[in-house]
């Protein structure tokens, strides 16, 4: 990786979100607008002021259209611009970021729109039935599985090798739908949710019960990208981007241990040594890590090096990860408190880390000052990882 | 070494499908108010811009060239003109279509955009590009708010 | 003005949330997108259909790495080179991990729990294996590190396919 070839500080000036719901009523199209126009909004551009616009959506399947990038370029404001749609899994919310941050960093554009959408309420009757065709047609799909079968599976293997407790791993089931409260787009919110509720929830594929998993939602998100030259112009607490990075893994998942996700700690490493982190654990105040199942936030704290393998839970149940603890983590509420639209969750993730660091989070600003933050998500079978570390300056 | 291979059956292979059992496609926003205004009023609704002079035929929320939400919608009539047309011998599953389909694009007015659908009660060889046209539709009683609550456009003359 | 003072940002967000009772109500298409496939199973897994129909497991062996690879590729996504020879496992291994499920692939629940997991075979690196099923055993029983070896279905039954297992079980000695 040649850092000297980064020509431009890229800035996140706006960003904006519908709120995420099992089902709503409005388009992708029309998704995709109402989170786009707020992004500009709080940036105050309007469309014309966009160099280049990137949408990340996960698979075609979802929505039921194929080509479904240039079907939602209309609502994301793509019409007559460069245009670019990206797709990694559950890694996308983090990924179409970096994709519009290298269009800004390299000196080519100077604002960019970066638009994220699900609609997952499409499919019927359920979502599982598209989420049935991301397994190996020949080896596993004979075998009938559902998807969560794969986290069970994942789960399993972490709590055994590290030996963490599955109380401590419920636990961030507690606080996310708890933190979630905050949050005017959450579809899972509960202020009175206890540990009880979780550890007595149904069994699905155990280890894991229902209220470890987050919902399908439909929903979208939105963010501006300004470079340097122009990041002031637009507001007074731009959130710089300073550190990038990407990893991928094997599809061949029953070759690997899954109890460590490496492909995490390969991407934070490139996006740490970026922004020129060397002790992690000391120069990051707060995050933003993908949770789609509760031991999931656990399991990419320990993947970014925030906490050795096992620990996290440990951190979890001292209280170190409650917004108003040492280390704040999903402060948003995350996917588990205000829903999953997969790439949408860039709002709770890039867009929360930009309002905590922007202080602009309302009752859900974290107590310490926090400068830097990193918000990370996964996607695929246990295969992808984007990470990025922002700060404020 | 790589052979040719004409049909994916020929060498050996695994079948399956990538299918749920169907898809739900919400009109949305904007579409709620178009299928409503034709299923119950028999109008067709267009929605304008008007720092672009575009009036979009299905309404939208949006001005997809500057962005400015639309809140105003209003009656673009049922007569228009043929932009462009074809006529299709064949379905989408490949067999033959006696009579023929005549499929084409409809300006509902000046500034607005076209409207995909059929002709009706016209032979392929009027058809042309100008041609006037207004819309025929089902009976109240029988339409549904989906598209098809036009039958076609007939020529107006 | 009280919402902004409940909530942080998004101000006001956007959206027309539905309940499942409203989604005949409001304007909409059903339909069906048909999508029917034939995929190529390719050298290494037509091989290895071949031999599980005839009751045994084969791997690819890399000599770079020196992994013998299962399922078999013909190339080593490590080492990015052809693989080299075939290798016959005794089809014995251990439970790498298992989930219980109480849910089928179409998210209904089941009364029965299904057992799954993945098999790490002996005579492959550690972790090398494939998915399936787990019988002849009960939930409490199961364990990661729990030898297994795998059930075939009768000669006759057998069509080359990852079902010519029924499932594995623990290792009887």
């Amino acid at each position: 990786m040649n850092l000297n070839k980064i020509r431009k500080d890229v800035a996140v000036v706006g960003a904006g979100m519908t709120i995420f719901a099992r089902r709503l009523q409005e388009t992708g199209k029309e998704m995709g607008w109402e989170a786009a126009k707020m992004a500009l909004d709080e940036a105050g551009l309007t469309l014309k002021d966009i160099d280049a616009v990137i949408v990340g959506s996960a698979p075609d399947a979802f929505d039921g259209v194929h080509k479904k990038g240039e079907w939602l370029l209309d609502g994301a404001g793509g019409t007559n611009k460069p245009y670019m749609r990206v797709f990694t899994g559950g890694g996308t919310a983090v990924f179409a970021p970096i994709a519009g941050w290298w269009h800004v960093a390299s000196g080519m554009f100077q604002r960019v729109l970066v638009v994220c959408e699900e609609k997952m309420s499409s499919v019927q009757p359920h979502v599982q039935s598209a989420f049935a065709h991301i397994w190996d047609p020949i080896l596993d799909r004979p075998l009938k599985p559902n998807l969560v079968w794969i986290f069970a599976m994942e789960m399993q293997r972490y709590m055994y090798k590290y030996n963490v407790r599955y109380e401590d791993i419920a636990l961030v089931a507690v606080k996310n739908k708890r933190n979630a409260v905050g949050h005017p787009c959450a579809q899972l919110a509960d202020p009175n949710i206890t540990l009880e509720d979780v550890i007595n929830s149904e069994p699905m594929a155990l280890p894991v019960r229902r209220l470890d998993i987050s919902p399908p939602s439909d929903g979208a998100s939105a963010i501006v990208l300004a470079s340097e030259d122009v990041a002031y112009e637009h507001t007074d607490t731009p959130v710089w981007i300073d550190g990038v990075g990407w990893c991928i893994d094997t599809t061949m998942w029953t070759n690997r241990d899954l109890a460590f996700p490496k492909f995490v700690a390969k991407a934070a490493k490139m996006a740490y040594e970026m922004a020129g982190i060397k002790n992690p654990r000391q120069e990051i105040d707060f995050a933003e890590p993908y949770d789609p199942f509760d031991y999931k936030e656990l399991q990419h704290l320990e993947g970014l090096l925030l906490a050795e393998p096992g620990e996290a839970a440990i951190m979890t149940r001292e209280g170190k990860t409650q917004r108003d603890g040492e280390f704040p983590v999903c402060p948003s509420g995350g996917l588990l408190g205000v829903g999953n639209p997969i790439a949408a969750a860039l709002g709770i993730k890039i867009g929360e880390v930009y309002w905590q660091l922007a202080r602009k989070a309302g009752p859900r600003q974290v107590k310490k000052d926090v400068r830097t933050g990193v918000a990370q998500a996964w996607g695929d079978l246990m295969q992808f990882s984007s990470v990025v570390v922002m700060r404020r300056r | 070494m790589i052979e040719r291979i004409e049909k994916a059956t020929d060498i050996r292979h695994w079948l399956g499908d990538m299918e749920a059992d169907h898809y739900y496609y919400s009109a949305g926003i904007a579409g709620e108010k178009f299928f409503v205004a034709l299923r119950d009023d028999g109008k067709i609704l267009g929605a304008h811009c008007a720092a672009c002079h575009r009036t979009y035929v299905p309404p939208r929320i949006y001005c997809e060239l500057c962005f400015a939400e639309l809140t105003e919608y209003h009656d673009v009539g049922k007569r228009g003109c043929v932009v462009a047309f074809t006529v299709a011998h064949y379905n989408k599953s490949g067999e033959r279509l006696d009579p023929p389909e005549i499929f084409a694009l409809i300006s509902l007015g000046p500034g607005t955009t076209p409207l995909l659908h059929k002709l009706g009660e016209v032979e392929p060889g009027r058809v042309c590009v100008g041609l006037e046209v207004e819309a025929v539709l089902k009976p109240k009683k029988e339409r549904e708010g989906k598209i098809k609550d036009i039958l076609y456009f007939k020529p107006a003359h | 003005m009280s919402k902004a003072k409940e909530f942080g940002p998004p101000l006001n967000p956007r959206g027309r949330r539905l309940d499942a009772e409203e989604l005949e109500k409001i304007p909409h298409i059903r339909a069906k997108a048909p999508a029917k496939y034939a995929w190529a199973a390719g050298t290494a897994m037509s091989r290895f259909l071949e031999e599980l129909k005839n009751g045994r497991i084969i791997g690819r062996k890399c000599a770079r790495c020196h992994r013998v690879l299962v399922p078999p590729r013909m190339f080593c996504e490590r080492c990015f080179q052809p693989t080299t020879e075939w290798v016959y496992l005794p089809g014995t291994g251990v439970v790498e991990t298992f989930s219980v499920s109480y849910i089928d692939t179409n998210a209904n629940r089941i009364k029965e729990p299904i057992l799954v997991g993945t098999v790490a075979f002996d005579g492959a690196p550690p972790h090398c294996g494939i998915m399936h099923y787990f019988g002849e055993v009960s939930p409490e029983e199961l364990r990661i590190g729990m030898p297994v070896e795998p059930v075939w279905k009768p000669k006759e039954e057998r069509v080359g396919s990852v079902l010519d297992i029924k499932y594995f079980r623990p290792l009887k000695k």
